[in-house]
């Protein structure tokens, strides 16, 4: 009988493929298997480690499935009350101006409770990156309707479907926000394949690289899934998100800066 | 030489905050102390000392940047009235739980609602025993003066930064708009961010490569450690109400009765203590300075020496309570006050006195 391969014998510098950044902990995620949050969590992190600006970065945690950003990121954090992370990056950024400061927000905390700080802040053209995680229902409190829900889509407030007439319309935060003067920079990515996690990564280390160039504020919205709330499995959900989210918040810059 | 101005409270504030070196201020509109943004917003203060100044989209959002600029060691303010401190409870919950320093100033107008711009002392319950949600206390400073609104700047960041807790200026619309004549101090330099780093290794100032990331937060999902941080808080609590009691007395030699009254109450009570001798009441005054921590200590013992305290307040009676508690029954505790934005008269205080009393 061949002798028993160990992990050690595996892992091996020559064997080696991928690395997760250093920037991430080795915590384990508190998020559920197939949840895009992990994933957009590296991006950031990657980007800020490609940035070499580990030192030089503080974050804002929500209110939400990543309230807990803070134990997976490894740089100075702040969690925030809900919805009031851009207030917080405000102010951390009128104080350190050459510091990266970015909050990473789902759609709850930014796209309801939050709206007013997140339209101030980018109507301000703060100097400061927001990550918005848009999966369209409150994962953490257990799937309820969010401000994104889709029409007819079930949740656990609007069991027989959102109805538009009652509950009103998915709110579209992206092309709000960029309406305004203050955003720079303002685009809508996915993280559910490997091309447009490569898509998304480019536009979260521009919205990143932008703060060095105090023209406003860099928003990036990625479109993902909550298989638990949506009661489906990871595959279905991906499924589900590419036929009924994508034609809702088509992917893609929405404004980009004139060259 | 002395520098010596005429000021209102709400511009001797901003000014002090200024000179003291106060690194940002987030604010928003609200009468009676839109002065305090006003005054700073025309001082320029980012080209005087490179402090930041900034109008908020609401209340909320100011003591939202308030908690981050604390959580990222600068010495941060901001200022309201009795409605926007209402609106801002949520954040300084969010600051005692996270055990940051600040200040907070509420120049107080009557309630309950949106209640009318006149002053009132009906925030005392909000601002002495909690106000937010959780078990949590400011420190509470109570001026009586335009100078004091002035000197208690330094003050609050010098308790707010020993003791890593969010401190409240508890004025009244009175003493805000009021103008007396103020000493103004010297101008302090601000840190440097390398000095904030060393004076605050907890904050977000950016994660070195020698120490473990800095994590700002209230959260903690495990009932046992969220028990043990509650009892490290009330243990600071205590250390406070045995450190940092502040108080003044005015004739309380050989009186027989006590007035208890802070800030505008007091100074109309140091008219009254006039009314009365002349009638020949002999009365005093315990004017407490900190409202958290309170002087009961001193109640306690001047009930042994007094046969009743009257306390006068521009409100139903709030302090009252802790009046009671200080001195425990010994003596007969009454209260005089006014409400809705009235305040009382010197001559209505004695005649208070005098009928509950004598």
């Amino acid at each position: 009988m061949a002798e028993k391969i160990t992990n050690n014998d595996i892992v091996q510098e020559e064997n080696l493929v991928y690395k997760k950044t250093d920037l991430l902990t080795d915590k384990s995620l508190s998020y559920c298997p197939g949840c895009g949050h992990g994933t957009a969590h590296r991006l950031v992190m990657e980007v800020i480690e490609e940035l070499n600006a580990q030192e030089e970065t503080i974050g804002i945690a929500p209110v939400g499935c990543s309230v807990l950003a803070y134990e997976f990121m490894d740089i100075d954090m702040q969690q925030a009350a809900h919805g009031r992370a851009p207030a917080l990056a405000t102010a951390i950024k009128r104080l350190y101006p050459e510091k990266y400061v970015f909050t990473y927000q789902g759609d709850g905390d930014l796209a309801a409770i939050g709206t007013a700080e997140t339209i101030h802040a980018c109507n301000r053209g703060e100097n400061i990156t927001i990550i918005f995680v848009n999966n369209g229902i409150y994962g953490m409190t257990g799937g309820q309707m969010a401000p994104t829900t889709l029409p007819g889509m079930k949740s656990s407030t609007s069991p027989y479907g959102r109805d538009v007439e009652t509950m009103g319309s998915p709110l579209k935060m992206t092309e709000l926000v960029a309406q305004l003067p203050g955003t720079y920079f303002v685009s809508r990515q996915a993280v559910h394949t490997p091309s447009a996690v490569r898509k998304a990564k480019k536009a979260i280390k521009k919205a990143f690289e932008n703060q060095k160039l105090k023209k406003g504020l860099s928003f990036v919205e990625i479109v993902s899934n909550c298989n638990s709330g949506w009661k489906m499995t990871p595959n279905q959900s991906n499924k589900w998100m590419v036929d009924n989210m994508f034609p809702y918040y088509p992917l893609g810059d929405i404004k980009v800066p004139e060259e | 030489m002395k520098e010596l101005r005429l000021m209102k409270g709400n511009e001797a504030i901003s000014e002090a905050a200024i000179r003291a070196g106060v690194d940002g201020y987030f604010g928003y509109p609200i009468t009676p102390q839109s002065e305090v943004l006003e005054y700073l917003m025309l001082e320029k203060p980012e080209e005087r000392t490179g402090m930041v100044v900034l109008q908020a989209e609401s209340e909320i959002a100011a003591i939202n940047m308030v908690y981050a600029g604390a959580g990222a060691g600068k010495m941060v303010m901001t200022s309201s009235s009795s409605p926007g401190i209402s609106l801002k409870q949520e954040g300084i919950t969010y600051i005692a739980g996270a055990e940051l320093p600040c200040m907070i100033l509420n120049v107080v107008r009557g309630g309950p609602g949106l209640g009318t711009i006149q002053p009132a002392q009906s925030d005392y319950f909000q601002a002495v025993k909690g106000g937010g949600h959780g078990d949590y206390k400011l420190i509470v400073l109570a001026p009586a003066s335009v100078q004091e609104m002035y000197d208690f700047v330094e003050l609050s960041f010098d308790l707010a930064f020993k003791y890593r807790n969010p401190v409240m200026i508890l004025s009244d619309g009175a003493i805000g708009q009021m103008m007396e004549k103020v000493e103004i101090g010297e101008q302090k330099v601000r840190l440097t961010d390398a000095q904030v780093k060393e004076k605050c290794p907890w904050a977000t100032t950016g994660k070195d490569a020698n120490r473990e990331r800095n994590i700002i937060t209230s959260l903690d999902l495990d009932s046992n450690k969220q028990e043990l941080f509650n009892q490290k808080l009330q243990a600071k609590y205590k250390e406070v109400e045995a450190n940092e009691v502040r108080y003044e007395e005015m004739e309380t030699e050989d009186a027989e009765y006590i007035f208890v009254a802070y800030g505008t109450s007091a100074r109309i009570c140091q008219k009254s203590i006039e009314l009365a001798r002349a009638k020949g009441i002999k009365v005093g005054l315990l004017r407490p300075i900190t409202l958290f921590p309170f002087p009961s200590k001193r109640l306690m013992e001047l009930s042994k020496q007094v046969k009743g305290m009257l306390s006068v307040e521009m409100s139903a009676g709030q302090m009252i309570e802790d009046v009671k508690l200080a001195v425990e029954c010994n003596i007969p505790v009454e209260h005089f006050g006014r409400m809705g934005g009235i305040i009382p008269s010197p001559g209505e205080v004695v005649e208070a006195l005098e009928q509950k009393f004598l």
